[in-house]
């Protein structure tokens, strides 16, 4: 087979553009996809009684911005409570020490990310430090059957005043 | 006669099962003529061409109109339960997991799968075959593995490329026409997309590309030496390879979840 140069070249820029669209599906499009150049940032562990539905690549945000990415999340046997582990973007490197940890929601029904709320010490966290004050995920089911319950609750207290007011109005004259 | 219904219907059954047993069998022998046939990369590179290249313009359309249906199609069903925003996650998850495999799968059968069983079966006609064989070159080697060897590395590439062009077609679709805020578009797809569904979706490309690609050498070397036989064989490729495709769709689909 003689070579030919079209051929030669409109074969390797079809092979280049279908690399270049894998490159492209595989690293920019899911948020948690292959990250280029290695693993950059520190690592920060923070422990929750409940983390909700929180994944491997879910933000760590602070004041709504992303500072970096869930790196994993463990358990603790003796402690039963959930260890997230954090990977932090260098350029963010003076989060106080005594800041908090929250898990938080995106939206109504969105995904879960953690949220960091800076605390006031002057001494700020390092590779492997760990975030002491945490507030667990807010389960939406938990919270509507404890208002139900409350509420139900409520409204059979109010009926039972009602009826013992209006029984003793019977009984008085 | 129903003895005879029932004779006909037996016989039937039989070719089927040989049928496979026949296709799976010269599957074996492809396979084993892949890592000879790498030796000569030029040919290869011929074929990537004919089954890859030669087919890009067709898949880009038609990924460009499936995306553009899906913003459509996706905004309409998104906005009843006011939630236009996940259109991107909605026609992103489709076009990676189903419709850039299959649709994909199914247009390379009929673009380059016909072709190539043409080729091969015109080429046998001519008795070209016989000929590779009277000077002791095996055709499976120079002619058929390459041919395999093209398609499967084509069709995961073409199905990226279908990909990207789709979810541009929905964004086009989704935030210029219907007026979606572009960065919530893209920032929830990024969220909601995982790398295991981009895998799969490559996966699905990949085993689609090697049965597109069996189907159509293997009708093209067995098919009967006459014009009419080519052009039967060549029928026979694109229904095999597309029941084929989705059959295997279901089952990838079934061991992925």
């Amino acid at each position: 087979m003689r070579p030919n140069r079209a051929l030669e070249i409109g074969t390797g820029l079809f092979v280049l553009l279908g690399f270049a669209a894998l490159f492209f599906l595989t690293t920019q499009l899911p948020g948690s996809g292959l990250s280029l150049g290695g693993v950059t940032g520190y690592r920060l562990t923070a422990k929750f009684d409940n983390v909700g539905d929180l994944k491997t690549g879910s933000p760590v945000s602070m004041a709504g911005v992303t500072i970096g990415r869930v790196e994993s999340v463990g358990f603790d046997p003796n402690e039963f409570r959930a260890v997230v582990t954090m990977r932090i973007d260098t350029r963010f490197d003076q989060i106080p020490e005594d800041s908090d940890a929250s898990i938080q929601t995106q939206g109504l029904l969105g995904g879960k990310y953690v949220g960091i709320g800076p605390g006031g010490s002057e001494t700020y966290l390092k590779d492997g430090g760990q975030i002491e004050f945490t507030q667990s995920a807010i389960v939406l089911e938990s919270l509507v059957n404890k208002f139900f319950a409350n509420f139900a609750g409520r409204a059979g207290e109010s009926k039972q005043d009602d009826s013992t007011s209006e029984s003793s109005k019977e009984g008085s004259p | 006669m129903s003895g005879a219904g029932v004779a006909a219907a037996d016989g039937a059954a039989l070719a089927a099962i040989r049928r496979v047993g026949a296709i799976g069998l010269f599957f074996g022998r492809i396979l084993a003529q892949c890592l000879p046939a790498l030796t000569r990369p030029r040919v290869v590179i011929h074929q990537i061409y004919n089954a890859g290249a030669r087919s890009l313009i067709i898949i880009m359309l038609c990924g460009l109109f499936v995306g553009m249906v899906l913003g459509l199609q996706g905004h309409d069903l998104l906005a009843r339960f006011g939630s236009e925003d996940a259109l991107g996650v909605a026609a992103a998850l489709s076009l990676l997991k189903e419709l850039g495999p299959v649709v994909g799968a199914l247009l390379f059968a009929g673009r380059a799968g016909t072709s190539l069983t043409s080729e091969i079966g015109l080429m046998k006609a001519t008795d070209q075959l016989t000929a590779m064989e009277i000077m002791a070159v095996d055709p499976l080697r120079l002619v058929v593995a390459p041919r395999f060897l093209g398609a499967l590395i084509a069709l995961p590439l073409l199905v990226a490329i279908f990909n990207i062009v789709g979810l541009f077609g929905a964004q086009l679709v989704g935030v210029q026409l219907m007026g979606i805020d572009s960065g919530a578009f893209w920032s929830q797809t990024q969220a909601a997309v995982e790398l295991d569904d981009v895998y799969e979706g490559v996966i699905k490309s990949v085993v689609f590309g090697a049965a597109c690609g069996l189907i159509a050498v293997y009708e093209g070397y067995h098919a009967a030496p006459t014009a009419e036989g080519v052009g039967l064989a060549t029928t026979r490729t694109v229904v095999t390879s597309s029941v084929l495709t989705l059959l295997l769709d279901y089952v990838l689909t079934a061991a992925f979840l």
